[in-house]
């Protein structure tokens, strides 16, 4: 297990670091929360109402832009084929990557929220609920954008194509963040149902992601 | 035999259907055309497949 | 590399063969034998051309009669007493939705035998059927969206049933640029194996969850399409022309495999020439 742990690190601070891409992917989430008012206009009520969406939004924009380095920068330099080649199950490695990934770049996105939150006029419980829903979501979309980025990584230009690949398969997520955050400011409906399929869909995503993550690696790297 | 009147989009439909389908078939039978001409030029030029049987021979 | 020539490993088989038909076996078990064989037999991209050449010709012919046929019946059933003349877009759409799923299905299929079985025409399936379900998709939803004009009053919804399928043509595509992307065709065959298998676990996720936010954001008005059962008038077009379309996809998925192995066969003796070139 110390292997594991060991990677987990290692990612951990290679994120950290300048140009590692964690800050990166908040400076994006701030950046893409600002530029929807000036598209929907200063409307304050407007902005409230769409506050949770352009939220959600945001954060899975500034997810999949650094998820491009999940595996690259390891391919790269050679680390990738260590890593493929270690004994150390790949699945675990993968999940491992994943976690590391989540904690340095999901992680700040959901730290940041409140504040964006103030920038569209959403109000301290609104924001908390639209956090809590990032915080069951954001893993899902980093484990199953893996799978995208697995894919992708023996591709020269992949970044694209990874969006396009990974787009469809978090359209899910998005859908129940996005309606469990509107329960729970808004609706009617409870908050509880969309918010524990989104915790199912994390779930099931911390199995599918990692299996088919190393899948992809183990033929894409032959 | 009146359509009504959304004729236009029963009829435009059909049409859709029939053109992208004549496509298909279209750039399938171009493909194939294309794929046994490489085939003639490559066996002209004188290379044999592993089995020792021509290039251009399909069957 | 095995691509070019199978003819050594078929004498083998049917060397096998007459052996097994000569050996004490009970008839069911030496049937099932015989049938395994002729499937082994199928893999040989040389057998198979030979037998798709052979039926092409029949199962076009088929499929325009059924074609034909089914065109004739739609232009002469009855209206609908909701939707007019209208309902005859249904006798398109729902024979291209249908088959929008169903060919993900074969395409799934064939990425297990890539990925399972290492059968080695499944890359081929899998690679020729990507942009016939394209196609297929496409024109559901331009269908749908020409049937929704008269019916909704509007070009497009946000229906869950529209969606759905928009984001299958978004996966679709998704696979062909990733078929597109690498050069050797049998690690893009892998790579895009995976991905089909993962688009199918995805696809019933997507429907339900698209389902549920249309169910949440409920249109101010919701038309029913249609009864809950199907008029015979309606139903027995709508099944020729089913049936129809099924065998235009296999038609066209045939031919396209026959042209990838061709295209493959190209392939390698390039490589071979270049080979051979003097320095």
């Amino acid at each position: 297990m110390t292997s594991l742990a060991a990677l987990i690190r290692r990612d951990i601070k290679i994120a950290l670091r300048v140009g590692g891409g964690a800050l990166i992917g908040v400076l994006f989430f701030l950046t893409v929360v600002v530029l929807m008012p000036f598209a929907v206009g200063p409307d304050l009520a407007l902005l409230a109402r769409l506050g949770p969406a352009i939220l959600w939004l945001g954060a899975l924009l500034a997810s999949l832009l650094t998820l491009d380095r999940l595996f690259m920068a390891d391919h790269e330099d050679g680390s990738l084929d260590l890593i493929v080649m270690s004994r150390t199950p790949l699945e675990l490695a993968c999940a491992a990557k994943a976690l590391a990934h989540w904690l340095a770049a999901g992680l700040p996105l959901i730290i940041a929220t409140p504040v964006l939150g103030l920038l569209l006029n959403l109000d301290a419980a609104s924001t908390s609920a639209v956090a809590l829903t990032l915080l069951a979501g954001t893993p899902a979309l980093t484990f199953t954008g893996m799978i995208g980025a697995a894919l992708a990584v023996t591709l020269h230009r992949g970044g694209l194509l990874l969006a396009v690949l990974v787009l469809p398969l978090s359209i899910p997520v998005l859908i129940f963040g996005v309606a469990a955050s509107q329960a729970a400011i808004s609706g009617p409906l409870s908050f509880g149902a969309p918010f524990s399929i989104l915790c199912a869909l994390s779930l099931v995503s911390f199995v599918i992601g990692p299996l088919a993550a190393a899948a992809s690696l183990r033929h894409g790297l032959d | 035999m009146s359509f009504g009147p959304y004729a236009t989009f029963i009829v435009t439909s059909y049409l859709l259907v029939t053109v992208v389908v004549l496509m298909l078939i279209a750039w399938i039978a171009i493909d194939y055309r294309r794929q046994k001409q490489h085939l003639r030029e490559l066996d002209a030029s004188g290379v044999l497949r592993r089995s020792g049987r021509s290039a251009a021979e399909v069957q | 590399m095995a691509w070019i020539d199978y003819r050594f490993d078929a004498d083998q088989l049917s060397l096998r063969r007459n052996e097994t038909k000569q050996a004490a076996l009970p008839a069911a078990t030496a049937a099932i034998i015989t049938d395994a064989m002729t499937l082994i037999d199928l893999a040989n991209p040389t057998r198979f051309l030979t037998l798709t050449s052979r039926l092409l010709p029949w199962l076009a012919a088929l499929t325009a009669i059924l074609l034909l046929i089914g065109l004739y019946q739609s232009a002469v059933a009855p209206d609908d007493y909701q939707q007019g003349a209208t309902v005859k877009i249904m006798f398109i759409h729902v024979p291209n939705a249908w088959l929008s799923m169903f060919v993900w299905g074969v395409m799934s299929l064939a990425a297990l035998g890539t990925l399972v079985w290492r059968h080695p025409l499944a890359d081929v399936a899998a690679k020729a059927a990507a942009p016939i379900g394209a196609a297929f998709t496409f024109l559901a939803l331009v269908t749908g969206s020409l049937w929704g004009r008269p019916m909704w009053g509007t070009y497009w919804e946000w229906d869950a049933r529209l969606t759905s399928v928009l984001i299958l043509f978004l996966m679709y595509l998704g696979l062909i640029a990733l078929w597109r992307a690498v050069e050797d065709p049998s690690r893009a065959a892998r790579a895009a194996a995976i991905l089909t298998l993962v688009g199918a676990i995805n696809l019933p996720i997507i429907k339900f969850s698209v389902d549920w936010w249309n169910t949440l954001h409920q249109p101010a008005s919701v038309m029913r399409l249609g009864g809950p059962t199907l008029d015979r008038a309606f139903l027995v077009p709508l099944l020729v022309m089913a049936v129809a379309f099924s065998l235009l996809f296999v038609t066209l998925h045939l031919a396209a495999m026959r042209n990838e192995i061709l295209r493959r066969r190209v392939r390698a003796l390039q490589m071979m020439q270049a080979r051979q070139r003097p320095a």
